[in-house]
């Protein structure tokens, strides 16, 4: 058979493995700001660019689409052309791709930073970043599929199912939840309303962690651990099962996420049994992962690439056996708001992406530019520091996690909650601070990385296209003995894409569907009445801000929370909320019923200096909120917008929404001055005091259980 | 709140979680049968696929 002779392009996986590296820094730094902002509220700098609820989106997404989404095209691009055994399909697509990908992360620090949001955690970015994330995501799937079609090697390696499993489930997640109709040119509303929004923004944010953080990094661990390690992977069988396995559970667990809230409960027990399923593929992955060292153990006292490499299996043992279990609801019911989830996700990014990241790095950099790692000590210097960081960074997470849930559920022996929600927040101070520490060591750890990295650039001679040789793929295929159907599918990228874009759409749609169909699913409550105008511009200004990122809105039916907050939630109460904002984390109490306990002076001075109000609180100053005049020329196209989504309100409301926004502003601004606050009506922070009044008020007044309710 | 009730509002919707369960199961009953059959020459072919371009072939040392 004739040898055909091509080169595999090394440029690009140089060029993502540089971006890599660097958003790791950035991303790593903005944790490292918010983590202080939570004990030196002063490192808010009373700005509003550099505040705790737009720096927290920014860390979140350059940790997830730019450290780890550049970590997963530069194994990607490595790996897929060896496996190919072909050069990528277009270096042109590539390049199209990499440079896309860094102008969506530039503009998305950008825009967060200005307080451009959707409001859904992981899904900030407005409209038309989402429609670059599309165009890039399918210039990647160009260049995947064309490599995969253009091969030599018949077989795909189970890395490039993870591959393909990844890039299809990724665009379905991203298209449905990134359904927003735009107001202008960096604000959109989502489409879905209240429960439904939640269950499609936790569909989201379940499986981005599913299909983003994880089954990629899969791929990335199936090929190079037994590179790195030189023997092939424990269990090719186990292998084949894992894959099909995990993501047709994955996609199903998202309701987890929501456990105890107004979603209905056969949604939430769904998500709870998948969940608990999804152990089962999840340490089958782990166990093959850590088998395949079977034998060479002492080389991974030597061998750093591999030292990395076992703790980040290890950290995703660890974590995907926490996930079934903290989605059993009576642990949920503890750990759910408090930091336990922080540490939870800290194992999986800082021990599995971030350790095997590091790996890949340690093992690609040398190899590519022909010549040894600057400093092995450095990089083992590195790996204490980086697991050092891990422990201090999750340990005092886990105790500030069962500290304040176990402060929040005490009550005296008279009845009454025990603790204040600020003594519950300033006990964990120190536990905070203690996590900074672990934030910078691991940052520490990445800096001696990439000064190691660049010695090694340096010293080195890079090789950009690496000349190579295989033979064609043969037209006649042979077949072996008991093959049978299974090699339809693994020989054929096509059958692949269709096979598993229906089994995650499945089980996508079986939860979802019913959820919108079925009007009985969301109880309608009649005193439920959309917002006003100026309560629609102050919730703009509260999702601006970012104040999901500290407060919830979804008070769960237990005696702690209603007694603390108000009656609980209902689903009816979010029928109007484009989009819904129950939060996910209470640094701050629930703001679900805030509307009415106090008065509107109140929050004036709270936003002006919350010290003042609550001494010990770390919020951070929202001064430029008393200073800044209200954009009321976006008004109309705002009702307008809602009119569009089914919010009721008047036919051609939105000519006559400003005069009423109006009236309320200066009603409000007449009872700040009854209580000696001048101030002119036409400032942000009265919209803002108009949203928080309202909040939970609609159905208080009503017989507590059961609600009003219209089925 | 049971689930049943829900689905029930749709008509005939009972067959769908039941046909996916079958669909499903028959999948992983057939791929777990054909995993233990497979012909052992056939995957160890397979897991050796990244051993395939040898250590140092493709990348050679600096000349210098």
């Amino acid at each position: 058979m004739e040898i055909e002779k091509f080169s595999y392009d090394n440029k690009i996986v140089k060029l993502f493995a540089y971006a890599t590296i660097l958003w790791g820094l950035v991303g790593m730094l903005a944790g490292l700001l918010i983590a202080l902002q939570l004990v030196f509220p002063a490192l808010n700098f009373g700005l509003p660019e550099t505040t705790f609820g737009r720096q927290r989106p920014l860390h979140t997404n350059a940790i997830i689409f730019a450290f780890v989404g550049n970590g997963i095209f530069m194994g990607v691009y490595y790996s897929l052309q060896r496996l190919c055994k072909a050069r990528m399909f277009s270096d042109l697509l590539g390049k199209i791709h990499f440079w896309g990908w860094q102008l969506i992360i530039v503009s998305a620090a950008i825009t967060l930073c200005m307080g451009f949001t959707t409001g859904k955690e992981y899904a900030e970015l407005e409209w038309p970043i989402d429609i670059a994330i599309t165009l890039v995501w399918v210039v990647f799937g160009l260049n995947l599929f064309g490599t995969i079609i253009k091969r030599r090697e018949k077989h795909l390696y189970v890395a490039i199912w993870f591959y393909i499993g990844t890039w299809v489930t990724v665009a379905l997640l991203h298209i449905v939840n990134s359904f927003e109709l735009p107001v202008s040119l960096f604000k959109s509303y989502s489409w879905y309303a209240g429960v439904q929004d939640a269950l499609v923004q936790w569909w989201y944010g379940h499986n981005a962690v599913a299909f983003f953080l994880t089954t990629p990094y899969l791929g990335l661990m199936y090929y190079f651990v037994p590179k790195a390690a030189n023997r092939p992977i424990y269990s090719y069988r186990l292998s084949i099962i894992h894959f099909w396995a995990l993501i047709f559970i994955y996609i199903w667990a998202g309701p987890h996420h929501l456990l105890y809230t107004a979603l209905p409960d056969w949604a939430q027990s769904l998500g709870i049994v998948f969940s608990l399923m999804l152990i089962f593929p999840s340490w089958g992955g782990m166990i093959n992962g850590l088998l395949t060292l079977r034998g060479a153990w002492d080389r991974v006292r030597e061998d750093v690439v591999l030292k990395f490499m076992v703790v980040a299996i290890t950290a995703y043992g660890m974590a995907t056996f926490e996930g079934p279990m903290l989605s059993l609801k009576n642990i949920n019911a503890i750990s759910h708001y408090t930091d336990w989830i922080i540490a939870h996700v800290h194992v999986g990014t800082l021990g599995w992406n971030g350790f095997l990241t590091f790996g890949i790095l340690y093992y690609l950099i040398p190899k590519m530019f022909r010549t040894e790692l600057y400093s092995k000590k450095l990089a083992n210097w590195h790996f204490w520091i980086g697991t050092l960081g891990i422990i201090f960074y999750v340990i005092p997470m886990y105790f500030a996690g069962f500290t304040q849930a176990g402060m929040w559920k005490q009550f005296t022996v008279d009845g009454q909650l025990q603790y204040r929600f600020l003594e519950t927040v300033t006990q964990i101070i120190p536990m905070y601070a203690l996590r900074s520490f672990g934030g910078a060591l691991y940052l520490i750890g990445a800096i001696f990385m990439t000064y190691n990295l660049i010695k090694t650039i340096r010293a080195g001679s890079f090789l950009d296209n690496e000349e190579t040789q295989a033979a064609p793929l043969s037209k006649v295929y042979e077949k072996a003995k008991n093959e049978h159907w299974h090699r339809w599918i693994e020989s054929r990228p096509i059958q692949m894409l269709v096979l598993s874009l229906v089994i995650v759409s499945i089980g996508g749609i079986l939860e979802i569907i019913p959820t919108f169909l079925i009007k009985s699913n969301i109880p309608t409550i009649a005193s439920v009445k959309p917002y006003t105008p100026l309560e629609l511009q102050g919730r703009d200004i509260y999702i601006r801000e970012g104040c999901y990122t500290c407060h919830s809105q979804m008070i769960r039916p237990f005696r702690s929370e209603t007694a603390r907050y108000g009656e609980y939630s209902k689903a009816g109460e979010f029928v109007y909320d484009h989009p819904f904002q129950w939060g996910s984390r209470r640094i701050g109490p629930d703001l679900a019923r805030i509307g009415g306990k106090y008065p509107d002076a109140w929050h004036y001075n709270h936003m002006l200096d919350p010290t003042s109000i609550s001494p010990g609180s770390i919020m951070p100053v929202y001064t430029w909120l008393l200073d800044d005049e209200l954009d009321t020329a976006s008004t109309p196209a705002k009702i307008k917008a809602m009119i569009t989504l089914g919010v009721p309100y008047p036919k051609g409301y939105e000519k006559l929404a400003n005069a009423d926004l109006k009236i309320q502003e200066d009603s409000i601004a007449a009872s700040l001055k009854r209580d000696d606050i001048q101030t002119p009506s036409n400032k942000e922070i009265i919209a803002l005091i108009a949203y928080m009044q309202r909040l939970g008020k609609d159905i208080k007044g009503l017989p507590a259980i059961p609600a009003k309710v219209k089925k | 709140m049971k689930f049943v009730n829900y689905l029930t509002s749709i008509a005939g919707i009972e067959i769908y979680p039941l046909l996916s369960f079958i669909v499903f199961f028959l999948f992983f009953l057939v791929l777990t049968i054909w995993t233990l059959r497979v012909d052992k020459s056939h995957i160890n072919r397979l897991k050796n696929l990244p051993f395939e371009n040898k250590e140092g072939d493709n990348f050679p040392p600096i000349i210098k």
